[in-house]
Order: C-alpha cells, then structure tokens, then sequence
C-alpha cells in the first residue's frame, strides 16, 4: 500500500499529530509554522481524495486492517470529500492569517498551545466527516468539542471563560445525547458500523428504542447545529472567542454538524423513515422558520458586529435546516449548497472581522465608523460577503437561496417561500448597518490612524471573496456536486436511487412538477 | 460585440469612468452612450442571446421593435444627460449615472424575468448613489427610503416571477396578466416603478433631493422601464385604465400647491405617467403606439424641464418657487429653452408632447372610454397650469427675487444638452412619422387631421396658448395686470382653496387613519425591540439552565412526534 491509499486516515492523523509537536515546539511562531504546514498538506490530502472519489467512488478504509463491520471503517464518499476539503480549505486559510491575530489576542496562554488546540479541533472535524463508525464520530466530536472549549477561553475579554463554560455544559449535553442516540441504536442492532446500521435498521425501526435514538440523536445534533432554539450558546462563545477561532468555528462546526445531520437522517436512518415516517418536518419547517426570522430580527439589534455576524449565522443555519426539512430533492440540494456557501460568506467575514479587530481593537459599530476609507480592501471584501449573505445573483448566497424558494414552491408552500425572501430582506437591513457605518460617516477621533490589513489576511480573506462570486456564477460546479452527493447519501453506491431522478437534465425547473422526495423514496 | 450585449457599452463606460479622470472621462462618457446606440441600430429584431444558469435557459438579449425603440430612447437620454453633467467632477455620480443607464438597457433588452430582475435592483442601487451623491443628511435618509421602495420592488418581482414559473410558464417575458400565478405580485413589482397612487411616495420624495444632475438621469429611466414592463406583461389590462386616470389626475393638486419646482416636476411626471398607463390599459395598438411615444417623448421634455430647473438650481441654489423669478432677465436662453420644454409636455401642437398625448386621447375615445377621456383632458388642461405655467412663470418671471443679481447663464455644456432637449421637443412634433415609424405597432394615425378629438385638444391647447401671451405680455404693460393676476388667483387661490377645504374636511378622518398606523408601526417596533433588540429576550445572554430546559423541551417534543 502506497501513502495515498491511507489518505482517508491521514488526513485526520496529520492535524492530530502535529498538535503535540507544537506543544513540544513552545514558541508560538514555530507552532504557527507546523500548524500551517500541517493545514496545507491537509488539505493538498483533501483534495487528492475529492480527485479518488471522483474517480472510483465511494471510499472504505479499515483501520489497521480489521475487516467492517467488525473493525473501524473510514469512508469518505462524494460529500464527504467536499466537506473535508472546504473543512481543510479553511483551516488553511485561516491559520494564514493567524500569527498576527494570534499575537494580538492571545496572552494569556502560551501561543503554541492555542496552536496545539486548533489542530486538535481542526482533526477532530476532519475524522467526523472521514469515519464510518457511528461511535467514532461521537469520539471525534469529542476531540473537537473539548479543544473548541478551550479555544474559546482564550479569548482576550474574561467573559470569553463564560461562554467557554456554557458551552462546555451545552455542547457536552449534546454529545451525551448523541451516545444515548447511537447506544439506543446498537442496543437494537449491535453494530456501530454507518452502513451495516443502514441495513439492519428497517427490521427493527418500528420499535420505540429505535424512535427514542432517533429523537436523542437529532436533539443532540441540533445542539451541535446550534438550531434554533439551542442556540443560545453560540452567540456569546462567537463573540468573545479570538477572532482566529470564530472564523474556523463559523465556517466549519455547524457544517460539519449539517453533515452529520444528514449523514445519520439520510445515510443511516434512511430517507424513507427519517424523513417520510417520521414527522421530522413539522419540527425542522418551524424551527428553520423561526431560526431566520427571530435570529435575524436580534442581527438587526445588535451593535457588536461579531454578535451580528453570530446571530446571522443562526439565520443562515435555519435556512440548512429548513431545506432539510422540506424534504424534496431541491431542499436537500439547498441545505448542502448552503453548507459548503455559508462556509465561504461566513468564513469571508469573520476573517475580515479579525482584520478591523487587529487594526481597530474593536469591532463594534463604532469601530466601524469612517473605515471604508481606511482599509478599503478589507471593507470591500465585508460588502461582497454581505452581499453574498443577502443572496444577491452572483454571489453563492443567491443560489442556495434560488434552490430553497424551488422547494418550497414545489411543495405548494408558497408562504415559506415569502418568509425566505423577508429573511433576506432581514439580512440587506443588518448589512446596510455595517455598510452605512463604513462608507458615510466620519471616523471616529479617538480611534487613530488605522491602515489597511496586513497581507497575511487580505489574502485569505480575498481567496474566499473571489470564491463567493466564483462559485455564484459558475453554478453548475457546486450545484452538480450537491446533486450527486444527495445521490451518494440517500443510498449508498447506486442501489436505491431514491434519488435518481436528481440527474436529470434542466432539473431546476424542469422539476417543478417532480414528485416529492418521500413519494419518489416509496417507489424505488 | 455591442449589438450582442447592449448595456456593455454603458457598463464599460461606468467601469472606465471610475478608472480616468479629467478630459479623458469626459471623452469616456460622452462616448459610451453612442457606442451603444450604434450598437442597438446593428441590433436585428428578432434575435435572442441565450444563456445556461443553474439549469435554467435564460434570453439575456431580445430584440424586438419595443426593446430597439427603448434602447435608442435611454441611449439619448444618457447622452444628453451626460452633456448637462460634463462640468461635474464627481466620479461617484459619473460612474453611477452610466451605470443606471446601463441597467436600464440592460432590462428593456432582458428576455426572461431573472434578467429583468437583475437589472431592475442594479437599477435601484445605480440609482440610490445619484441621490446619496448630494451627501447631506437629509439626502442619505431620502436615499434609504427610496433603495428601501425600490429594492422591495424587486424582491415582489423575483417572488412573482418564481411562482410564476414554478406554476409551469417558463421565465421568458412576455404577456403575463393579472391572472396568471403569481401575476399580481410582478404587477406591484412593476406598478411601484411606475408609481401607482400610494405606491409613488419614493418618486416625489426623492427625485427633487438627488443632485441637479442626478435628477435628470433619474427622470429618465426608473419610471420608463416599468413602463415598458407594464407594456410589455399587461397590455390591456382593465384596471390600468382605473389607475392610469387615477395617477394622471391626482398629482395635479399638489404639483399646484407644492412650492419646490423640482417637485412640481415630480408630480407632473406622474401624471404623465398616468397617461401612458391609460394607454396600456387600453391596449389597442393605438394606444399602446401612444403610451410608447409618450414615453420616449417624455423622456425628453421632461428632461429638458428637470436641466432648466438644474440650470437655475445650480445657479441660485435655490429651488423654492416662491423665493425664485426675474431671472429670465439674466438667464434669456434658459428660459427660452424652459418654454419649448413647457410647450411640450402642456401639448401644444408641433411640439412634441401632442404627436404623442393626442394618441391615447385618441384611443380613448374610439374604445368608448367617455369618462376616461375628460378625465384625461381635466388631466391635461392641468398639466398647462402647473409645468407649462407655474414652472417657467415662478423661475423666471413672477417677481424679481434677490438671486437675479447675481444669476448668470448656467455652463455651456448644460445649454447645448438644453439645446438638444428642445430640437428633439420641436422637431419630433413637427415631423412625427420619424417618431411613429420606430414604434411597434403601424397604425397609420396621423396627429395633424381635424378629427373630433383634435378640434378639441388643438381648442385647449391654444386657449392655453392665449392665456401664456397675455400672461407674457402682462409683465411689461400695467393695463394687462388684472389678466396675470386673474390667473394668478385661479391657481394659487382658487386650487388651493378648493383642496384646503376638502382636506380640512378628510384631514381628521387622515389624521386619525396615520395615526392608528403610526401608532401600531411604532407598538410594532417596540414590541420587535423588546424582545430582538440588545437586552431583549431573545438576544441576552442566557443561564445555562435556561437552556437546558429548552433542550429538554425540544427532546420531549420530539420524542412525542416520534411516538405518535
């Protein structure tokens, strides 16, 4: 077996190890440098497995040769790739633009560790997505919860160790959650493995044990998803983590959650029970509703911008969870679209955020006043991702946006798809907010003279602007992958296309008169 | 490459008009405009340039006789618009007039109604910038409300538009109807563009506070889009008959009583608009013939109307009509030229505004429209009291204020695109069949026959015409003062008293009405703000048990849908 063979176990092996090693480094520009290095071969990993999975599909790794479902299985599939690769992408990106960020905003804690913490939340999001035993990702998300709750801490304001503590107890209910979940399964199937759970569970999905799994396990991953309204622990972890960690977490956590959400709904559970025999939706419709309006109305409010930003993020999660919960091919080909999309805009901002935090020391409203002079690029680079919030065409926000207002509309539900657009609405106020501040109205005189951001950002920060607008016209790229990964999910490799009908040609409106998902599950 | 994408020269010019400066601007922006006209007489009606999006066949470009007659109208109107602002160095407004002419292009060209809903918010922003650029407070806030109107609509025409198609209709633009789904949403999309009764409050609050310049480049375009969309999807449609004498009539009493001249324009272009909705209500060819040529025609008056008020406003700084006059004593060729644009859009014969006014009377008249057609002629006959006399009366005569000391002509530039303004009011009302040969539909009508309408209207237009000699006369010789002031009285006394004691008697029923919206907005807000505003109950920060206790919630919920 050559090296490339184990990139499905290297790529969360490489993260892992390398945190020690900046322990051990203890400078934190030494770490900065592994820590980067590690990123960017992790990606370059990444990347390589996308071209694999393109190529000869679906891969299953076992580790240390012990055959599944005995042993511990990887397996990364279309969707999978492409989570990993954006979760690697950004970990890359925004370790780039750490050093100096890191230098400004950590202090209380030796540099390298924090290091040492981003590599182990960054492995542990990696091995969520790259395995294919149920109780693995419990493990994983484990590692990446107890780094992120430490990673929060290091904020540079004490109350950031408040908001580390509660989402400690939050984030820790959520995972217990999801062991009772995935023991309730076992205790009904005795496997742990994602595929032989997907076999066996028809036989006994009748039972109140499996019913009860089902409920711990998308409770716990709500928590996880930060829907709303467990929410709450986010807002106040986004803003007083260090501006470094917020990006990451924005642009990765939730996403990685999304992912799991519809790995266990739609890869385990099955389209047919998880969405069509139990009443998911009339628990995921309300919630996303709620999500995007009330979070929305509060981003309105608010004058701290990394809270805004936080808030919106809750928005922007209602819109995943409602595209889930409408249940029709577009609302999934919506809810994945927008989990790699959320991941540009939002991983855009927040990093744009940590610029004017690492030139202005604030990123209040205040703070923001009169800086569309000051550091233009970074400003700009806050529009375009705003826009691309709003989901204004050409930008990624637009189509994710296009694709729910499809499959609300399919279903006949037009008001949803009203209440979408007046999220949008919603997101142009709270925008215009930051925009207004920037562009027409003077500086502030106390906040001195502050230039533009150091390149270290402005590149990270531009690579995902260009890929917002990118990826909003060349549409096909990003909207064919979501297709074929729902394809991927809904059954495996191709034997219950459940989902076929997802390849046909012109399907956006061609398929407006496309039978529902759960009708199309029933008959194949 | 011009004739394949229209709106590219526009948009070039917008992008290299931010990147020059100086002379070489100038030369950017004057050439852009007719470049791009060139490109639309390459233009082969009937062609389509098609493109693939998220699956969806979109026509970016269609050329038909309505879409050729538009584009070479905005290309003028850019390029006279252009001319009046040569002596502006405010790159802002520069790069965003050519780029709101562009968006206007753009979306008369769009095939489908996502092409049209791209251009139609570009044309929102691009606009918003020409009255943020006056950069006052006041003009910001104005600014804000009108993106806010104008932004709306194109969120009401993008939902209109996908339930449109969602019900199987396809995207591409044609007829529509009040009927199909989702049809009346795209209807307000396009009826506050063209600003409808109670949906034309962003037109006259924010037209008279853009820049000078600004102002005319917005007169041109926002309104006369819609008004090709409305062509274009609701030819016929009844109601716009209702709503067009409605719009051609109401603004009349505030035009009478309003003081600022700008606004007065404003208003008066909503009545002109009104005319051009009743023709397409109508929808016979004649009429829509009508409604096209009147708004190609107003285009052009109306612009020339708004450069002469720039021309003063500019000078003086004063747009106030009561503290404006005399100033035709220092400003000769402005007010002259302010008088062929005041003959046109009152319609007086070989001016430009009766080849085309006379259309829609006409058509509404033949289709038995009765009531319609003396509204229309009240519409008329006030649209000679307060553009055709008040304008040019107020400004440049009426009293000698203290601005004509000092008053000048404006800049060359400004007078040679006044200049071009009123040749094209003269010469299109002289020789219309080069106007009527670009419309859609050939009808063969003939604007100077003495038919039954015309006697009439030609009756109006030149007893109108002998009230403005006597009233011109009347400044010189003191016996003819009683006839000035007669007129005088019949508009600021008679009007105003008229409306001061209708609304006296509607303004408590008004006053209540506001304030039980004003007060349920403002409950509204309160109610938002204390529960989504900082401290609110669903922003503040929360005790851990808070929420857990929503998990547990949420678990037990769930848990009971399960087991149901």
């Amino acid at each position: 077996m050559t090296l490339i063979d184990h990139l499905p176990v290297l790529v969360v092996i490489l993260p892992l190890l390398t945190a020690p090693l900046c322990v051990l480094l203890d400078r934190p520009v030494a770490a900065w440098g592994a820590a980067l290095g590690a990123a960017w071969l992790t990606f370059v990993g990444a990347a390589l497995l996308v071209g694999q999975v393109a190529d000869g599909g679906a891969i299953s790794y076992q580790l240390g040769g012990w055959a599944p479902p005995w042993g511990i299985e990887y397996r990364v599939d279309t969707l999978g790739a492409y989570v990993l690769l954006i979760v690697s992408a950004m970990a890359a990106l925004v370790l780039l633009s750490a050093r100096e960020s890191v230098e400004r905003e950590i202090f209380r804690v030796n540099g390298a560790r924090f290091y040492a913490a981003f590599l182990l939340a960054f492995a542990g999001l990696m091995g969520i997505v790259a395995t294919g035993d149920a109780f693995n990702v419990f493990v994983f998300l484990e590692i990446s919860s107890l780094s992120t709750y430490a990673l929060i801490s290091m904020g540079r304001d004490r109350r950031a160790l408040t908001a580390a503590f509660q989402y400690l107890v939050m984030g820790t209910i959520g995972a217990t959650f999801i062991l009772i979940g995935i023991g309730f399964l076992y205790m009904m199937t005795g496997t742990l493995n994602m595929l032989d759970l997907a076999e066996r569970l028809p036989e006994v999905s009748n039972t109140r044990t499996v019913r009860a799994g089902f409920a711990f396990l998308t409770v716990g991953i709500g928590l996880k998803l930060a829907m709303f309204p467990l929410h709450l622990w986010m807002p106040n972890a986004y803003t007083y983590a260090p501006s470094v960690v917020t990006a990451f977490l924005a642009a990765t956590a939730t996403k990685v959650a999304v992912y799991v959400l519809l790995r266990f709904i739609l890869g385990i559970f099955g389209i047919e029970f998880g969405l069509g025999r139990m009443p998911l939706e009339y628990l995921l419709i309300p919630l996303g509703l709620m999500g995007i309006l009330s979070a929305s109305m509060v981003a309105i409010y608010q004058v701290e911008i990394k809270r805004l930003l936080a808030y919106s993020s809750v928005a922007q999660i209602g819109y995943i969870v409602l595209g889930v919960g409408l249940a029709n091919t577009h609302g999934i080909t919506a809810a994945v679209l927008h989990l790699f999309n959320h991941a540009l805009m939002k991983g855009a901002l927040f990093i744009a955020l940590g610029a004017v935090a690492y030139r202005i020391g604030a990123t209040t409203l205040d703070a923001f006043s009169g800086l569309g002079r000051r550091m233009p690029l970074t400003m700009g680079a806050i529009v375009i991702g705003g826009l691309s919030l709003i989901g204004v065409p050409g930008t990624v926000g637009f189509v994710s946006k296009w694709y729910l207002v499809l499959a609300a509309l399919e279903r006949g539900l037009w008001p949803i798809a009203l209440l979408v657009l007046v999220g949008s609405v919603m997101a142009v106020v709270y925008v215009w907010k930051v925009v207004e501040r920037a562009y027409f109205s003077q500086a502030s005189s106390g906040s001195g003279e502050a230039s533009e951001a150091p390149l270290m950002m402005l590149i990270p920060l531009w690579t995902l602007v260009l890929a917002n607008i990118y990826f909003g016209l060349h549409t096909d790229l990003s909207a064919g992958l979501a297709r074929q990964a729902a394809t991927v999910l809904s059954g495996g490799q191709g034997e219950r296309h459940a989902f076929a009908y997802l390849d046909s040609p012109g399907s956006a409106a061609g398929a407006a008169g496309g039978a529902g998902l759960c009708q199309a599950a029933q008959s194949a | 490459m011009f004739e394949s994408w229209p709106a590219l020269a526009l948009f070039l010019g917008a992008a290299l008009a931010g990147l020059t400066s100086g002379r070489l601007r100038a030369a950017v922006m004057l050439a852009a405009p007719l470049l791009g006209a060139y490109g639309v007489y390459q233009m082969e009606p009937g062609t389509l340039v098609g493109y693939q999006l998220l699956g969806l066949d979109l026509t970016h470009v269609r050329v038909d006789r309505l879409a050729i007659l538009f584009g070479y109208l905005f290309h003028l109107a850019a390029f006279i618009g252009v001319v009046y602002s040569l002596h502006i160095r405010d790159r802002l407004q520069d790069v965003a007039a050519l780029a709101y002419a562009g968006s206007a292009v753009g979306a008369v060209f769009a095939g489908d109604l996502l092409t049209l809903f791209v251009y139609w918010e570009l044309l929102a922003i691009t606009s918003a910038f020409l009255v943020f650029a006056r950069r006052s407070e006041r003009s910001l806030a104005t600014g804000m409300r009108y993106l806010v109107m104008q932004v709306g609509s194109g969120v009401l025409l993008l939902a209109g538009a996908i339930w449109y198609a969602g019900a199987g209709n396809g995207l591409s633009f044609n007829y529509i109807g009040l009927d199909a789904p989702g049809g009346v949403l795209i209807f307000l999309a396009f009826g506050i563009k063209s600003a409808f009764p109670m949906l034309h409050g962003w037109l006259t609050d924010a037209y008279p506070e853009a820049t000078p310049t600004g102002t005319v480049f917005l007169s041109a375009f926002t309104t006369k889009v819609a008004i090709y969309a409305l062509a274009r999807g609701f030819p016929g449609t009844d109601l716009l008959i209702a709503i067009g004498t409605l719009m051609a009539c109401f603004p009349i009493f505030f035009a009478v009583v309003e003081n600022d001249l700008r606004r007065v324009l404003a208003y008066s272009l909503i009545n002109q608009l009104g005319f051009m909705v009743v023709g397409i209500g109508i929808g016979t060819e004649l009429a829509l013939n009508g409604a096209v040529a009147h708004a190609f025609n107003d285009v052009i008056f109306k612009g020339l109307l708004m450069m002469s008020m720039g021309a003063v406003l500019h000078v003086t700084g004063e747009m106030r009509g009561s503290e404006l006059g005399g100033l035709y004593k220092k400003m000769p060729k402005t007010t002259i030229l302010c008088m062929v644009g005041a003959a046109s859009i009152s319609a007086f014969p070989l001016f430009s505004g009766f080849v085309s006014k006379s259309m829609v009377v006409t058509a509404a008249v033949q289709e038995g429209h009765h009531l319609v057609w003396l509204a229309l002629l009240f519409a008329a006959a006030g649209v000679f009291h307060h553009a055709g006399i008040k304008i040019p009366f107020f400004a440049f005569f009426a009293h000698e204020s203290r601005y004509v000391a000092d008053a000048h002509e404006p800049p060359r530039n400004m007078l040679i695109a006044m200049t071009i303004g009123a040749l094209l009011c003269a010469g299109i009302g002289s020789f219309p069949a080069y106007l009527y040969a670009l419309l859609p539909y050939d009808t063969g009508y003939s604007p100077y026959d003495v038919s039954h309408v015309l006697a009439q209207l030609q009756l109006l237009a030149f007893s109108a015409l002998a009230f403005t000699w006597l009233k011109l006369a009347g400044i010189y010789p003191p016996e003819l003062k009683s006839v000035h002031l007669d007129v005088d009285w019949f508009y600021r006394r008679l009007f105003p008293d008229t409306i001061r004691s209708m609304l006296s008697r509607l303004a408590p029923f008004d006053r209540a009405f506001r304030q039980w919206g004003l007060s349920m907005v403002s409950l509204a807000q309160q109610g938002l703000c204390r529960h989504h505003g900082s401290y609110g109950v669903l922003a503040r920060a929360w005790p851990t048990g808070s929420m857990v206790i929503w998990v547990a919630v949420l678990l037990g919920l769930s848990l009971v849908l399960y087991y149901l």
